[in-house]
């Protein structure tokens, strides 16, 4: 959260060093703490959906006995949450098995599961950086599912309409043209702000539509229509365009996860170690502060949520060029939105956002898995994230339930915070 | 409406001087936050009927141990005795109980309700179905604002009133609450001289009733002229009691601060050289398009420091927005230096040499969540060497911060402290330490040293004069005529957009300057609402 400077040579590099150190162990630097309630976030979470499995769950009800009915409540849960763990990071015991086994397509098998967490986590890195970017910058950017669109829609029309070009050109070409997509419509919310004070929730939700109709449009062109269709889905990617696969083909994890990394850690260093960086906080914590030391705050508006955009932008590329190769109508699946879920469980930190987007992917992934195995449905996860969300935005309830210290409150005024800070 | 007497319900109607008399003990009251030992064993008796006026430095304590009386905070050890009984307060609304009101220095009104909506809000009182009884609250307003001397019109709207009227509202909605002390933090940091006059006789007629008044603040004279007792803070310690009689400002000063220190400011004739700021016909229009600054010139030469004295909300604050480019000049012109900077942005404005010390340091000149170190560099992060292109140097900043804190005596645990978690002196220091150690040709502040103790005043004060006799220019914004008198080589007026001045400092008497300030000749009437210095 913090500049977290490399220890300079010199005199003051003890004091230097010791100063960090204060600042995150110091009670002010909450990240501990706040790490804490994220945890135990999920695990209330956890608990409380417990009593969604088992109100789902007719045998319980049905039993003789109330000893019965607890018994296979308890059952129910295990089975459910087993089934889940098991979907999302898989069974150590079959993966120490397909080990000794020695077999590839065994071992393949056993990391299935992981293979579909990170499948599912990496473009919800990406729209989780898009909306903690924002948020830094003091943007609440609503605008992730047209921006996904939008960068999808770019990358998708690169990877099957250009081709000749080696792999190392054209699957770059696509990556950028996902980024310029989903920038661009971040570039204009942006400058509706700058220029006329427009709020970015609303033109970026207008936006979204705006992206979503066109991708009707343009799926019943023939720049994108695949020949010999009537429906709307438009051509396949070139073989080029494609993120190459990081585990072979019975795996689906690709090279996209990453450039996710990659990009997370780009946002930190911009955030925290360039000139950008700087002005964004700044104007993110107090832009009239911002603009009397000079900073251009239509500037940094733009900038920001231009590369917003561009991130989210390139989680539509990933979805396109590494799990699904061509456009359909509502490739998106709300992943911008999840994004808005996945940088508050993240604390608009990059680190953060990896860690949460990991986790919301392992979820993901292991429901599938549990519908299939027990009879709990998929549309769980989605009550397990919503009551994350909800505990971790009303921390209160966490410390209470918990009994943590609360955070220490200043002596000095709190400065209220705009959006997002 | 006069004496009429009226059906004010049980517990209002019981306000006759003795029975809101309260006597209040605190003992050995001590308070730690995470590194701060804010109070320490604090002792304090407040007798029914006496203004008891709290001294002390910012960060010397006063405010965590009003904000234990009013119920805000819990002490760690010591109790408080209200008529020689043990309370437990919870939250304000124990306080209020037990007969304790408090004036916040940043009020807590509600700007789009009346006066009366106001003062009711919170303890309302009702007629059957719980519907709300408005004429008994305005009729309350008016009999409380007669028997004090408090004039404030029930049914004018807190936004429409000035400072030190919604000060009034503030002041009659505790009495309300049957407040038997009251805690004033600050009040009369945000007031104009008569203003503060029409303050001290109301709480003089206060005391006269029975009311016990806990007076916070650090302008000696006030304090001096209504305490009935002193008691001076220092790190979170009583470190002095006395009466006025047996005192004086300079050894009250002395107290406060730790050691001596003089009063006023020591400042060698001016040796004033080449203009530096021309400001010529300047016009500025508000947000709302209302002329703000309408029609100034003036100028500042190198080695002399320019006043301009005027009640807030007069122009000042657009004028120095306009000189530092953050609002848009309607007409006119700017120079620096010979340079044209009508229609410069603020960063062309800072580039040009121009310092800025902003009115409100909490808005304008830190950013609260950002380190002191980080603040410190807030107009020069993206120079060398704290920037390499555009890769940032926080090493750089770090070791800026560890050579301006002692400097500029900034206490802080360390500079990667944030600065919203910095008492106010302190983060005006902060402020001043950015702009003052950049190589400025004139630098512009506005209400430079505005709630800040005796001893971070003096500070400033030497800074700036400093300042001048290194050669620069200085435009001083200020509402305290101690200020503009003390700095000023020449000072202005400012009224309703107009400028009066810059006059020579010895042709100006303090009372001629009370006059401008108050629209020439016409002194702001203190029954009428709609005051003075505000625009429609």
């Amino acid at each position: 959260m913090n500049p977290k400077p490399q220890p300079a040579p010199g005199p003051n590099r003890a004091a230097v060093a010791r100063a960090i150190l204060q600042r995150v162990i110091s009670p002010e630097s909450t990240t501990w703490n706040s790490i804490l309630v994220v945890l135990l976030a999920f695990v209330t979470a956890l608990v409380v959906s417990a009593g969604f499995v088992i109100a789902s769950e007719p045998t319980v009800f049905a039993a003789p006995d109330p000893i019965t009915a607890l018994s296979n409540a308890g059952a129910v849960v295990v089975n459910a949450y087993g089934a889940l763990l098991a979907g999302a990071v898989g069974n150590p015991s079959s993966i120490a098995a397909a080990f000794n086994s020695g077999s590839a397509s065994g071992v393949a098998q056993a990391f299935y599961p992981l293979s579909e967490t990170l499948v599912a986590a990496c473009p919800l890195i990406f729209t989780g950086l898009a909306v903690a970017l924002g948020f830094r910058a003091g943007l609440f950017n609503i605008g992730g599912e047209g921006q996904v669109i939008a960068g999808g829609l770019a990358a998708g029309y690169v990877g099957f309409s250009v081709h000749g070009l080696p792999g190392i050109v054209e699957l770059p070409l696509a990556l950028v043209a996902g980024f310029v997509g989903g920038g661009l419509w971040g570039f204009v919310p942006g400058l509706l702000k700058a220029r006329t004070g427009a709020h970015e929730v609303i033109s970026t939700i207008m936006l979204n539509y705006v992206a979503i109709y066109l991708t009707y449009y343009f799926l019943n062109t023939a720049w994108f229509q695949r020949p010999g269709r009537t429906d709307p889905i438009s051509r396949v990617v070139d073989a080029g365009a494609m993120l190459p696969s990081l585990a072979g083909v019975n795996l689906r994890v690709h090279a996209g996860v990453i450039i996710a990394v990659l990009a997370a850690i780009a946002v930190y260093f911009l955030l925290w170690r360039t000139v950008f960086g700087f002005e964004f906080r700044a104007v993110g914590s107090n832009p009239a502060a911002a603009r009397a030391a000079g900073i251009n705050v239509g500037r940094v508006v733009v900038l920001a949520m231009t590369l917003a955009g561009g991130l989210a932008g390139l989680a539509g590329a990933s979805l396109i060029l590494g799990t699904q190769f061509s456009l359909t109508p509502g490739f998106s699946s709300g992943l911008g939105f999840d994004g808005i879920t996945v940088a508050l469980l993240g604390r608009g930190n990059p680190a953060g956002v990896v860690a949460a987007a990991l986790l919301f992917g392992g979820l993901r992934a292991g429901s599938i898995q549990m519908q299939a195995s027990t009879s709990t449905p998929v549309d769980l996860v989605q009550v397990i994230e919503a009551l994350v969300i909800l505990f971790v935005a009303a921390p209160a309830v966490i410390r209470a339930i918990y009994r943590l210290r609360t955070a220490p409150v200043s002596a000095a005024p709190a400065v209220s915070p705009g959006w997002g800070a | 409406m006069g004496g009429r007497e009226v059906n004010v319900p049980a517990a209002a109607s019981t306000r006759s001087s003795a029975t809101d008399s309260v006597r209040l003990d605190l003992k050995g009251i001590t308070k730690s936050f995470p590194g701060v030992l804010a109070n320490d064993h604090i002792d304090l008796t407040v007798e029914p009927g006496e203004i008891h006026v709290l001294l002390g430095e910012n960060g010397a304590g006063k405010t965590t141990l009003m904000n234990i009386l009013y119920g805000l905070y819990q002490p760690d050890e010591g109790e408080i005795l209200v008529n020689g009984a043990p309370v437990k307060f919870h939250s304000p609304s124990d306080a209020i109980g037990a007969g304790i009101g408090m004036v916040h220095q940043h009020f807590m009104l509600i700007p789009v309700f009346t006066v009366a909506e106001n003062v009711m809000l919170g303890s309302e009182m009702t007629r059957w179905f719980g519907f709300l009884d408005h004429r008994r609250a305005r009729l309350e307003v008016q009999r409380l604002g007669q028997e004090f001397g408090l004039a404030v019109n029930p049914d004018a709207l807190v936004e429409s009133l000035s400072v030190g009227a919604q000060q009034r509202v503030e002041i009659v909605k505790a009495l309300y609450r049957q407040a038997g002390v009251l805690i004033l933090d600050e009040p009369t940091a945000v007031l104009t001289p008569s203003e503060t006059e029409e303050l001290l006789t109301v709480m003089q007629s206060l005391k006269r009733a029975g009311r016990s008044i806990v007076f916070i603040t650090h302008k000696l004279g006030d304090a001096m002229q209504v305490a009935d007792r002193i008691t001076v803070l220092r790190g979170g310690r009583v470190v002095g009691a006395t009466v006025p009689a047996r005192s004086s400002e300079a050894e009250l000063a002395t107290m406060m601060v730790g050691h001596a220190i003089r009063l006023g400011v020591e400042r060698p004739p001016a040796q004033p050289a080449a203009v530096v700021l021309s400001v010529k016909e300047l016009t500025v229009r508000d947000d709302r398009g209302q002329l703000a600054v309408d029609n100034v010139s003036f100028e500042v030469r190198a080695g002399e420091i320019v006043t301009i004295a005027g009640v807030q909300g007069n122009g000042q604050t657009e004028l120095v927005r306009a000189l530092m480019g953050l609002d848009q000049v309607a007409a006119g012109r700017i120079t620096v230096g010979g340079r044209d900077l009508t229609s410069a942005s603020p960063r062309q404005t800072l580039d040009a040499g121009v310092g800025h010390v902003p009115e409100d340091r909490i808005k304008d000149g830190l950013i609260a969540d950002f380190s002191i170190a980080e603040n410190l560099a807030l107009d020069v992060y993206y120079l060398p060497p704290y920037a390499r292109g555009p890769i940032l140097n926080p090493i750089e900043m770090l070791h800026n911060a560890e050579v301006r804190i002692p400097e500029f005596d900034i206490r802080t645990p360390s500079a990667l402290t944030s600065a919203g978690s910095l008492s106010g002196g302190n983060q005006q220091r902060v402020v001043v330490a950015r702009e003052f150690s950049r190589p400025v040709s004139l630098m512009i502040a506005a209400q430079p040293t505005r709630g800040l103790d005796v001893g971070s005043i003096e500070y400033i004060h030497e800074r700036i004069v400093q300042l001048r006799d290194r050669g620069a220019a200085v435009l001083i914004v200020s509402s305290d005529l101690d200020e503009v008198l003390g700095l000023g080589d020449r000072i202005a007026v400012m009224y309703r957009g107009r400028m009066e001045g810059p006059f020579e400092s010895e042709e100006l008497t303090r009372d001629q300057i009370g006059l401008l300030m108050a629209g020439a000749a016409a002194a702001p009437d203190p029954a009428s609402d709609g005051q003075a210095g505000r625009k429609p």
